[in-house]
């Protein structure tokens, strides 16, 4: 297998994710782990680009790395104190995350270095925003005007939702 | 050359089950939301990957993406306006003090 740009750029960006994301579960002040948080999101974003989604990457940064995070952002700094993970878990718990995830990991590696997934369609062109707006906004098959419509309506009642939870009685 | 679509996957699958390890371990719920945040995330990147690579010609891994993104906008904002409602009645969010759901 030569080295190519493509290998190169995604080995960069997987150590990346990887590095970033274990921190992230393992620092002991919210604020670390939203950062790197923040990395593993923007590292995603490049992998879109990397399948030249880039409407797809796009909108991860935006929504993920611009709201999504600056909501978490907000919520550490309101509470403040409480958000340091000061008191460390028990080591039966510990031991048990990590007999989880690995054996769960273990299967699912398995699986996918065992299947044949019929890959050979990948073209550079992408998707163009033209085919995008047609799909998102036509009612023809392969369509999705309706899980728009609907999507649209879930967000506006999640708007309404934090509002009246948070707000002070 | 183009990258596999089998490297994806594993880097999908690495992220997800460092998700779940955090979710096991981690004892606040802000932490707890970070966690389910990362394994989304994994999920998302292997439907965009079988998309591109399986059926380029229909749209669905994507779209199934980009509402994907929006819906865990949409629960973590509920989720954190919970966070804040909880920590001003209890004045925590450490996960011990979160028992009173369980009788």
């Amino acid at each position: 297998m030569e080295l190519s740009t493509n290998l190169l750029i995604f080995t960069g960006l997987s150590l990346l994710m990887i590095t970033t994301a274990f921190a992230a579960v393992t620092t002991s002040r919210i604020m670390r782990a939203v950062t790197y948080l923040l990395f593993v999101l923007f590292g995603t974003a490049g992998l879109y680009f990397m399948v030249h989604y880039t409407f797809l990457g796009a909108v991860q940064i935006i929504v993920y790395a611009g709201g999504i995070v600056v909501l978490f952002i907000f919520a550490a700094l309101l509470i403040g104190k409480g958000t340091i993970d000061i008191t460390h878990t028990s080591k039966r718990r510990y031991f048990a995350g990590i007999l989880t995830s690995m054996s769960g990991m273990c299967i699912a590696l398995y699986l996918i270095t065992n299947t044949n997934f019929v890959t050979d369609k990948f073209t550079v062109d992408g998707v163009t925003m033209k085919t995008l707006g047609n799909a998102l906004m036509g009612t023809a098959k392969h369509n999705y005007v309706l899980s728009f419509e609907v999507l649209s309506i879930l967000l506006l009642a999640c708007m309404v939702g934090a509002i009246m939870i948070a707000r002070k009685k | 050359m183009i990258v596999p679509a089998e490297f994806y996957l594993v880097l999908a699958t690495v992220l997800f089950f460092i998700g779940v390890f955090g979710f096991f371990t981690r004892r606040n719920l802000i932490s707890l939301l970070i966690s389910t945040e990362l394994m989304l995330n994994a999920v998302d990147i292997n439907f965009a990957v079988f998309n591109a690579y399986c059926h380029p010609e229909h749209l669905e891994g994507f779209f199934f993406t980009m509402f994907g993104i929006g819906i865990a906008a949409a629960e973590t904002a509920v989720a954190i306006a919970i966070i804040i409602n909880v920590f001003r009645n209890a004045k925590s969010i450490h996960i011990k003090n979160m028992i009173e759901l369980k009788h």
